[in-house]
Formats: structure tokens, sequence, C-alpha cells
């Protein structure tokens, strides 16, 4: 994709997060950032694409690591945080 | 599946993760926020899977071999242990970028610099913007590393919790900081060169150093601060990672997570009341026994049957928790000792400090785990609006929240952090293992009040007690 695009893309996201978050009341922000570190996790996409690769054998590798790691950050985090929201409840479903 | 398929599935991946984000605001959609995020992943996850060209040999293995490792170290972890763990995977996400930018370049290298840049066209300007992301995801990914292992280690408690300084530290920060921006430049000029990898090796060995070097001189009340900046670091390397492959969904992805962790960092040190820079730099936690006046007066330690006395009367009563709370797992006590309280016709309310624990919200999520409704849960500007009221505040295992030196002594390390004034309630509880000094190691001149009674003592015994007596 066009490098403008991208960067316009990546300006417009960081608005994007600033206001999103600046709603959140603090209560929530440990699993926030749970969940955020979760979709940080998003470099899978990038690992997937290096470790898939027929030749380059090093950049496979690396690749590869990248995967486990990144594969890691996104299971264990939206495992994590989901256990964490399920326990906030109200008095109404107690 | 053809690229056009792809590209627009990412788009919907990235709105997924902004809807995501957007529901985990609020308590009632948050479950659901999560669940929708994860979707976003899956599709992701599934889409770039069908992209021509690519050996499945090895993905399958590395898929399933994290996922395990995620899925059981998840499972298992208690909720005391969450911070820590949400550090760790930050850090192996983190590293995750850094090999992918390292991938990148090495394949580069091996396909030769003409040839890539041929078949990239108009996607990058040229060789040196390839060579510059590759740089910064390097760097960003190296540093959320290394800053990521060594918060989980000193959370853990496996290396000491408060600020490790030595002589001339800044200064060698700083040299190490410039060392790497140096390298990185001279490795863009000379990028198609052999020689570069030698160089992105030094890039890669300064990154993982100025991550411990970082974080190690920060001390432990600071923590939460330093855990929400690694996090927007984590993906500001998606992102960088996403120049390099030019990947939309990465660079939309990872510029999220990067602003959503500063705008928490910012928020955490405005409750701190201190600047993001002071907090990083300022080497706070190492002034422990200078600053702040000597305290006078004795503290005054009371009888679980005493307090038992007092709480029975009480009209209203206010929880304080820290994150000693956590740490004795006396949570699920204070939950049945607020539901005797209620019962026996008192008010209420846990107050929940900003920066209380180890991590911001850690406490919320605790007192969650007890089934603590959330109503009860108030902030502490609420809390503060009418602690004059309040008959009992009982501080268990909270610290420098509740330390009126905050606001009254000028020399103090915390001076300026708004805190929760449980000093101007009628009665203050505090529960405290022993008569040491916190994990900050700054003195709390509350202990000292008047009105003010220290039980000593395990909180999650202590709690249990207090229900006992009200059981007889």
């Amino acid at each position: 994709m066009e490098l403008i695009l991208l960067l316009f893309t990546f300006i417009l996201a960081a608005f994007l997060g600033f206001e999103l978050i600046s709603k959140v009341p603090s209560q929530l922000h440990t699993p926030l950032m749970s969940g955020s570190n979760a979709i940080s996790g998003i470099t899978i996409v990038g690992a997937l694409i290096a470790s898939g690769q027929q030749d380059y054998a090093i950049s496979k590798w690396l690749g590869l690591a990248a995967l486990v790691l990144a594969t890691i950050n996104v299971v264990g985090g939206y495992y994590v945080t989901d256990r964490m929201l399920s326990m906030f409840k109200s008095k109404k479903d107690q | 599946m053809p690229e056009s398929i792809i590209n627009v599935s990412y788009i919907v991946a990235a709105i997924l993760f902004i809807l995501g984000i957007k529901m985990l605001g609020s308590a009632s959609t948050a479950v659901k926020g999560n669940r929708i995020s994860s979707l976003g992943m899956l599709i992701a996850v599934i889409v770039t899977l069908s992209k021509s060209g690519l050996d499945y040999t090895w993905i399958v293995a590395g898929l399933v071999l994290g996922g395990m490792i995620g899925l059981v170290a998840a499972k298992r972890v208690q909720m005391t242990g969450m911070p820590e763990l949400v550090a760790l995977f930050n850090g192996f996400g983190g590293l995750a970028s850094l090999l992918v930018g390292w991938s990148e370049y090495e394949k580069v290298r091996t396909e030769g610099w003409g040839v890539y840049m041929e078949k990239v066209g108009d996607a990058m300007p040229g060789q040196w913007f390839l060579a510059l992301v590759i740089v910064l995801a390097v760097i960003i990914g190296g540093i959320t590393f290394t800053g990521s292992i060594v918060a989980y280690l000193k959370l853990s408690g496996k290396i000491g919790g408060t600020a490790t300084i030595f002589p001339l530290q800044k200064l060698i920060n700083l040299l190490v900081m410039l060392g790497a921006v140096v390298v990185g430049c001279y490795f863009i000029t000379i990028a198609d060169n052999e020689t570069a990898r030698f160089w992105l090796w030094w890039v890669i060995f300064l990154s993982l150093l100025i991550g411990v070097l970082g974080v190690i001189p920060i001390g432990g009340g600071d923590m939460p601060v330093v855990i929400a900046l690694l996090n927007s670091f984590s993906g500001l390397g998606a992102a960088a990672a996403g120049f390099v492959i030019t990947n939309t969904v990465l660079v939309v992805a990872g510029c999220l997570v990067g602003a959503s962790g500063l705008i928490l960092s910012m928020i955490m040190c405005k409750a701190m009341n201190r600047s993001l820079g002071n907090v990083l730099f300022g080497g706070f936690g190492a002034l422990t026994s200078s600053g702040g006046k000597q305290v006078e007066g004795e503290m005054k330690a009371l009888s679980v049957k005493d307090a038992y006395y007092v709480l029975e009367a009480a009209q209203s009563v206010v929880f304080v928790p820290g994150y000693g709370m956590a740490v004795a797992q006396a949570q699920h006590v204070v939950k049945e000792l607020s539901e005797i309280l209620e019962r026996n016709g008192a008010e209420v309310r846990h107050a929940v400090h900003p920066v209380a624990g180890r991590m911001p919200g850690h406490m919320n999520v605790l007192l969650a785990e007890a089934d603590v409704p959330y109503e009860q849960l108030c902030e502490m500007e609420e809390v503060n609006a009418i602690i004059p009221t309040v008959d009992v505040a009982i501080v268990i295992g909270a610290n420098d929240v509740v330390n009126p030196a905050a606001i009254e002594d000028e020399k103090s390390p915390i001076y300026g952090m708004p805190i929760i004034n449980v000093h101007q309630a009628r009665s203050v509880f505090v529960l405290k293992r022993g008569q040491g000094a916190g994990y900050s190691g700054i003195i709390n001149t509350l202990f000292f009040r008047e009105n003010c009674r220290m039980i000593y003592g395990d909180a999650k015994a202590t709690v249990g007690s207090m229900v006992a007596q009200f059981e007889e």
C-alpha cells in the first residue's frame, strides 16, 4: 500500500486511540492494558508471512521465533483478559 | 485468496479492534469487547494464512507451540500474578516485532536490495526508508522486550523492587541511547553493504541494553506507569514492523495500541502529579531516607475485638485496598466483611486510588474476583468528597496513596500526588503486617495521627477474625 496512505492511516489510528482511551474509567485500566497488549500481538501477521517463506533460511527461522512469541502474546493475552473481565459482576447478576 | 479480499479483511479486523477497545471502556460491554477484538485477530490470522506462496510446515508448529504456552500460562496464573504476566507477554510481543524487522532485513540482504526495491516499487520512497523502519522496529522491539522482562522480574519479586541506582547512571544511559541512534543512522546509510549486518547486530544489542538500563532505576511505586508505557511501545513496535513489510493491519492495530498505552501512562502520571519525564528519569524510589521531616508521636495499636466495637456501630465504612491486600489474598474476606457491615446497616464503599497496586486498575480486578459488586467501587474524587462523614476508613495494605505527607510535606518525594484523604475520616484502621516502611520506603505520617489505629498482622487473618467477631 502506498506509503503516504499508510502514514495517513497511522496518524488517524493515533487520534482514534486517544479518543477511545480517554473515556475508560480507571476501574478497567488493568483489563484494558491486558486487552490492548493482546492486540499488539498483531505482529503475528508479520511473523506468519516471515516464517512461511520457502527460501531465505535465516529469515524464516527468525520469523518462526517471532511466530511462537507473537502467538503466546495473542492467545495468552486474550485469555487472561477474558478471565479478568468475567469477574466484573454487577449486584444484579449475583 | 486475492490481495483485495485480504486487504478488505484486514480493514474488517481493524474495525473489530477499534470496536473492541471501545467496548472495553465499560464494565457491561467489556467482555464482549474483548471477544470481538479476538475475532478481529482471528480474521487477520486466517486471512494471512490464505496468502499464496506460504510454506505451512513450520507455521503450524509455531502456532501450536505458541498457543499452548500462552494458554497454559494464562490459565494457571493467579490474579495477583496478573501484572507480571501481562508484562511478560508484552515483552514477547516486543521481541516478535524485533525479529520480524530483523527477518525482513535478512530477506532483503539475501535477495539483494536492488531486486527487493524493484518488487516493492511505490510502497517505499527508497532504500533509506526501508532501512529506517527496520532500525525502528528493532530498537522499539528491543527496548520493549528487555524493559518488559525487567518489569516482570521486579513485579514478581525476583529482583529488588526498589530502584537500582549506580554512579554516572544518567550519563551512561544517555550514552547508550545516543550510541543506538548513531549506529542506527550509520546502518541506514550503508544498508545495502555486506557489512551492514554487523551494525544491525550492534543496534539490536544496544536496544536490549537500553531496555534494561531504562527500567532498573524505576522504583516499585512507579511500575504501573512503566508497564503502560511498555505496552504502548509494543504497539509502536508492531506498527514499525508494519511499515517494514507494508502491512496495513499491523500499522493500524499497532498505532491504536501505541496511542492507548501512551495516554494511559499520561493519566497515571497525572494521578501521581508527576511528569512522565520525572518518572522515567527522576530516579524516584531511591529517595527513601532523604527528604521529608521526621515524624513525631507514636503509632497506636488496636486489637481486633476493639476494632469490632467501632465497626459494629459504624454507619459508613470505606475500604482502601492496596497491594498488601493482594499479597495476603484478603479480597475474599474483605468482601465477607463488607457484606456483614452492610447487613448491619452501614454504607460500604471500596475506594480505589488510580495507582494502587502494581498495575492500574489492579485492585479493581481483585475486588471483582471477590465478587464485590462494581457499584461499591469508588474513585478517589468521589470518596474524598464524602470522607469527613465516614465513620471508619479501613486501609488494607495501601500506603503511599493514603499518606498525608503528599499534601503537607513539601520535601516528601510524593508531595503533590493526590491521595485518598482517609485522615479526614472519623477513625482510620490501618492493617499492616508489621511496623516496617512500605514498598516505596517512605514514612507514612497517617500512622501517627490521633484518629489512626494500627492493626498488625496478616490482612487476611485480621479481617477473618473481624468477620468471626460479627458472627459471634
